[in-house]
């Protein structure tokens, strides 16, 4: 009795600590998202969490212009919304930044020469006058306001409008699809050779891929810009090109997926590639028509890997391509954005978002297959 | 080759829409894909066409066959071997090379960019907070891995739960930069919209600006890349976990241990092998890490690490390359041991098959 | 003629080690050879050298006239059946046999007519289309058999192709090869087991290895009468052979050995002059041994240590005083001996072997 009882409280705290460590884990993705689709106001004044919940808002609101106003009677009246049809409740409004609350809702506020300002709880208000309103701009009216959350997408309309993110959306497209077929084309020849084929030094290259496995791209980086820049003057066509950094990303995905796939390749039954062997097929047969089949799945491994890896690349993006918007990548424009609009969290939110949406789908979709890839990879 | 890159340019230059854009680079992806596929397939057929062996005498089969099965692995290899050198081989040589010259790495100057290095203070403060990176950042993250691991081994819906504390390894460090930035996000006043400092508040607290905070704010740069590794531990770990024996764990509660020791005494020692993979992945990542870094402090406030220190190095004022590799060749001594350990294990387990 | 001709074949690993020693071997068309030895004797290696899947270290190796030690085993002649079957997983039944001919580039009708004409003499028809994992042990086996059929070669090799069945298929697809064999008597088929029913069964000739060279080559039923040697001896035949060391008492044309110091046999093999006082070693088959009521007519007698009743047959354990080893004695159905009791054996003097102190075998008399 004392046992299970003892038992259970334990199995609660374990479904307690794992639900807690779980929403210390989602929750700042998820502050995030939810921050993407509020309304700016709303967002700049008060914390995501009360993003459900009714907020009290200092607010002002530009009043129509003059040219709006009509005649009733002997007096010259400008009427209108501060809500403009959405929903809200206010409860206090002025007409200076000195007095923003001042009048209760409802009541008739005396300005100058006679003119009046009166404004409903619901957000109506009439300007009102015995002569006619001047000026080309409308007053502003300052009120405090119950207003309810807001959604929108108006902030993701803005950033992949305005801000260049869809341009930059296609240009992450246009590095990381190549630099992610490449490599696999390449490495799982490479692959199959260190597996299967036997040649003098096969054991030296072996243990150089695995060597360069954590080779930091630190090393690299300045020969690689003082080589491109010899190569793009030689060509013409300067250092920062795609054909460049797909070719960069190729090289440094290498030594992980040639790994990989030796890896699995290796553990391909032998009796299955000498059975090919005695059926005739060369070692281009075999290759094509038996490991390649018989890989998909390290193949799919290292293509989920690699996609991450390059989507979600800063410092190879930011050496080898420009900063123009025709090259600049996701990561790089989110970067960017952080130095120029670093208060703006609007805009960086939505940024944000949009920037790992992609690698989240591809995640949730291709799970199976990257744990695979990752336990081929470094359980051994 | 020539041919191709002209082609690809002038792909590039024609499409300059946005359209055009992506439909260049499946055209050049196509290309790519053919390029690569005619080149294995068009040098096996020459290969195949040069040393023929079909209606040939036995004789001329057998020499032709030597010949043609010590070239064709190199067929295979080739690609794949000049990419690794001119991408990674070459420049590891080159960089210690550039470490000797100058900032434009044409004149040789000796010891002086080591000399430089070794003096600056800058240099401490990196190497100093790269420590704490390297003994922070994979122990907190393998510990975490290993906890959760555990734990979600035994309720139903483990799943899940891993499956959502894995989920940080999609996102890039650039992202999950600007996630935690708001999350540290700081304002004068009592409204916060960073959840942080709404906690402290919440609490009664003085809200702080705790990325600016020196020393302490390097754990709240690390607690970014801690956050993104862990399911990656918690993944390999679980896995190890499951690997162990039942037999063991069920001889050891006959034997009258108890929960801890059977953790402890049992399970831990049966995995260590996989801990120290896990905890040797995390550090040559942490070595490298400079994009959070860049993205939150941009190595103010006494944040800097090697990483962003070279890359800063590199542009500096029309960019630094002596002293860029100097900083490079201090990562890349600081690897070596775990290469070492690395290569040494990858060639047991080939004698092994 | 699609003769397999060994001359002084050796395999030596690049450490050094010799794995096959001087193998010297001629197999004529259309014979079913069967290499039978203990694990790690090489007899696998000797297979896969033919195959061309090893290379050869020294010697040569003749097919059907030919020196093919640097013939890629596909232009050899020869098929191959794996122990895994090494079925290719993506590929259906019909593509997994019409995969060599496609490499060979054959024309699609030829692949066709001949895939069939397997599929049809193996009964896959029914099972063309689908993947290896949706066919049952036997089937798998079947197709791996289908597959080195279409190639039409000159020479079939089998490595250990039933082991991994159960013990009815097992039975039931070593007939199938049999008659398979019978259905293509000019195949010449090289069978590799370490199961000796299988190469008792099969085999038009054993070859009997042990530590990487030939203990002896002959039919079935020479190889189990008359052992060259104790090795041999004691692999064919089960329960083995007993073996009980002696000295030669008399030799001569009727050699009288003594078994301890008070049992002597008399045995119709003939000892040279030469030999008198020497070490040897006494052989007679369990199942040679008969059990009779007086001490008179036996020529050994000793207490049941064990007894095992399989029903067919009964099996006792003797401890024959004087003798280290335990004799056993097979006698057909089931007995009332029991544990502690004496038993006289006797056994037909034509029956009795005897090797030399080197363990080879004194030439019987004619």
């Amino acid at each position: 009795m004392i046992t299970s009882s003892k038992r259970s409280l334990l199995t609660y705290l374990v479904h307690a600590t794992v639900l807690f460590l779980v929403v210390i884990w989602t929750i700042p993705t998820a502050g995030l998202f939810i921050s993407s689709i509020r309304d700016k106001d709303q967002l700049s004044v008060s914390g995501w969490w009360t993003a459900l919940s009714t907020s009290e808002q200092q607010l002002v609101t530009r009043a129509n212009d003059p040219s709006k106003q009509i005649q009733v009677g002997d007096k010259f009246v400008i009427q209108g919304n501060l809500f403009e049809g959405a929903p809200g409740a206010v409860t206090f409004f002025g007409f200076s930044s000195l007095e923003p609350a001042a009048f209760t809702a409802g009541s008739v506020a005396a300005l100058r020469n006679d003119q009046t300002l009166q404004v409903m709880e619901n957000g109506d208000y009439e300007f009102s006058s015995p002569t006619e309103w001047k000026g080309s701009r409308g007053q502003r009216i300052f009120y405090s306001a119950e207003v309810p959350p807001r959604f929108t997408l108006d902030n993701y309309r803005e950033v992949l409008g305005t801000e260049g993110l869809g341009k930059s959306f296609l240009n992450s497209l246009t590095v990381t699809i190549p630099a992610t077929i490449i490599p696999i084309l390449v490495a799982a020849f490479a692959a199959y050779a260190l597996a299967w084929m036997r040649f003098p030094g096969r054991a030296l290259l072996v243990a150089a891929v695995v060597g360069l496995l954590v080779v930091p791209l630190q090393m690299s980086l300045i020969p690689l810009l003082k080589s491109y820049n010899l190569i793009g003057d030689f060509f013409g066509v300067g250092s920062k090109t795609y054909v460049g950094i797909w070719l960069a990303h190729t090289g440094f995905g290498l030594p992980l997926a040639i790994y990989l796939l030796r890896n699995y390749i290796a553990g391909l039954p032998r009796e299955i590639i000498e059975s090919a062997r005695v059926d005739g097929a060369s070692d281009f047969d075999i290759f094509r028509k038996i490991v390649l089949p018989l890989s998909f799945p390290a193949l799919a491994s290292f293509a989920i890997f690699q996609f991450l890896w390059v989507w979600n690349d800063l410092l190879i993006a930011m050496v080898f391509l420009g900063n123009n918007a025709d090259q600049l990548v996701l990561t790089g424009q989110l970067r960017e954005l952080l130095g120029s609009r670093g208060g703006n969290w609007e805009i960086l939110t939505a940024s944000a978002f949009i920037t790992i949406i992609v690698p989240l789908c591809v995640f949730f979709s291709l799970q199976r297959f990257l744990v695979r890839g990752l336990l081929a990879g470094s359980v051994k | 080759m020539q041919m191709a890159f002209t082609v690809i340019y002038a792909l590039d230059v024609f499409f300059g829409d946005s359209m055009g854009q992506l439909a260049s680079a499946l055209v050049t992806m196509f290309l790519g894909v053919l390029g690569c596929a005619v080149y294995f397939y068009g040098s096996n057929m020459l290969l195949d066409k040069i040393f023929p062996t079909k209606n040939r005498p036995a004789q001329q089969v057998a020499s032709n066959l030597r010949i043609a099965n010590r070239i064709r692995p190199w067929l295979f290899l080739g690609p794949a071997v000049l990419l690794l050198t001119f991408y990674l081989f070459y420049p590891v040589l080159d960089s210690i090379r550039l470490s000797f010259f100058d900032r434009s790495g044409e004149e040789f100057v000796g010891l002086s960019n080591y000399v430089w290095l070794f003096g600056s203070d800058e240099f401490f403060e990196s190497f100093r907070n790269n420590m704490l990176w390297l003994v922070f950042v994979p122990t907190a993250a393998t510990f975490l891995g290993l906890v959760i691991a555990t734990m979600t081994d035994r309720i139903w819906w483990g799943n899940i739960a891993k499956s959502l504390i894995f989920m940080p390894m999609a996102i890039s460090f650039i992202g999950a930069s600007v996630i935690w930035k708001f999350i540290y996000d700081f304002r004068s006043g009592d409204t916060q919209i960073g959840l942080l400092n709404a906690v402290v508040v919440f609490f009664g607290g003085e809200p702080q600006n705790w990325i600016t905070i020196p020393f302490w704010n390097n754990f709240f740069l690390m607690i970014i890349l801690v956050w993104i590794q862990t399911g990656f531990a918690m993944v390999i770990l679980s896995a190890a976990l499951r690997g162990i024996p039942d037999e063991t764990i069920e001889a050891a509660v006959l034997d009258g241990a108890n929960g801890l020791q059977i953790f402890f005494k049992i399970m831990v020692p049966q995995i260590w092998g996989t801990i120290a993979v896990v905890w040797t992945t995390i550090t040559i990542l942490v070595l490298k890490v400079f994009d959070i870094v860049l993205a939150m402090t941009n190595g103010q406030w006494n944040t800097q690490v090697l990483a962003n220190q070279m890359f800063d190095w590199m542009f500096r004022g029309g960019g630094d390359f002596g002293r860029g590799a100097v900083v490079a060749i201090v990562i890349m001594v600081l690897v070596i041991p775990i290469m070492i350990w690395n290569i040494k294990r990858a060639n047991a387990e080939m004698e092994g098959r | 003629m699609a003769d397999v001709k060994l001359t002084h074949v050796k395999k030596i690993y690049s450490n050094k080690v010799e794995v096959l020693k001087d193998i010297n071997l001629d197999i004529k068309k259309g014979e079913f050879i069967v290499f039978v030895g203990p694990s790690g004797c090489g007899k696998s290696t000797l297979l896969r050298m033919i195959s061309g899947l090893e290379d050869i270290s020294a010697g040569t190796l003749e097919i059907d006239g030919h020196v093919v030690n640097d013939i890629p085993p596909a232009l050899r002649g020869i098929a191959m059946v794996f122990q895994s079957y090494a079925l290719y997983p993506h590929m259906t039944v019909y593509d997994n046999m019409a995969f060599s001919l496609q490499i060979a580039k054959e024309s699609k009708e030829d692949i066709d007519k001949q895939v069939r004409k397997a599929a049809d003499m193996l009964q896959l028809t029914p099972y063309l289309d689908r993947l290896p994992k949706a066919l049952s042990g036997g089937q798998r086996q079947r197709v791996a058999i289908g597959r080195a059929i279409v190639r039409r070669p000159k020479v079939f090799l089998f490595d250990e192709p039933l082991s991994n069945l159960d013990a009815a298929l097992r039975v039931a697809t070593r007939m199938e090869i049999a008659n398979l064999k019978d259905s293509m008597p000019d195949s010449t088929m090289i069978y590799v087991t370490h199961d000796q029913v299988e190469a008792m069964t099969l085999a038009d000739r054993i070859v009997l290895l042990s530590a990487g060279h030939i203990e002896q080559v002959g039919s079935p039923l020479d190889l189990y009468e008359h052992p060259d040697n104790v090795f041999v001896a004691k692999f064919i035949g089960s329960p083995a052979m007993n073996i009980v060391p002696c000295q030669i008492d008399q030799a001569g044309d009727n050699t009288r050995v003594a078994l301890s110091s008070t049992v002597t046999v008399e045995t119709p093999i003939r000892t040279e002059e030469s030999q008198q006082s020497k070490s040897a070693f006494f052989g007679i088959r369990p199942e040679d041994m008969i059990v009779v009521d007086s001490q008179d007519k036996a020529f050994l007698s000793g207490e049941v240590a064990f007894v095992e009743a399989l029903g067919e047959a009964t099996l006792l354990y003797v401890q024959v005083p004087g003798c280290d080893d335990m004799v056993i004695a097979k006698q057909i159905g089931t007995l009332n001996t029991k544990r502690g009791d004496t038993v006289h054996l006797s056994a037909t003097p034509e029956k009795m072997h005897l090797f030399d102190e080197n363990e080879q075998s004194y030439t019987r008399k004619a």
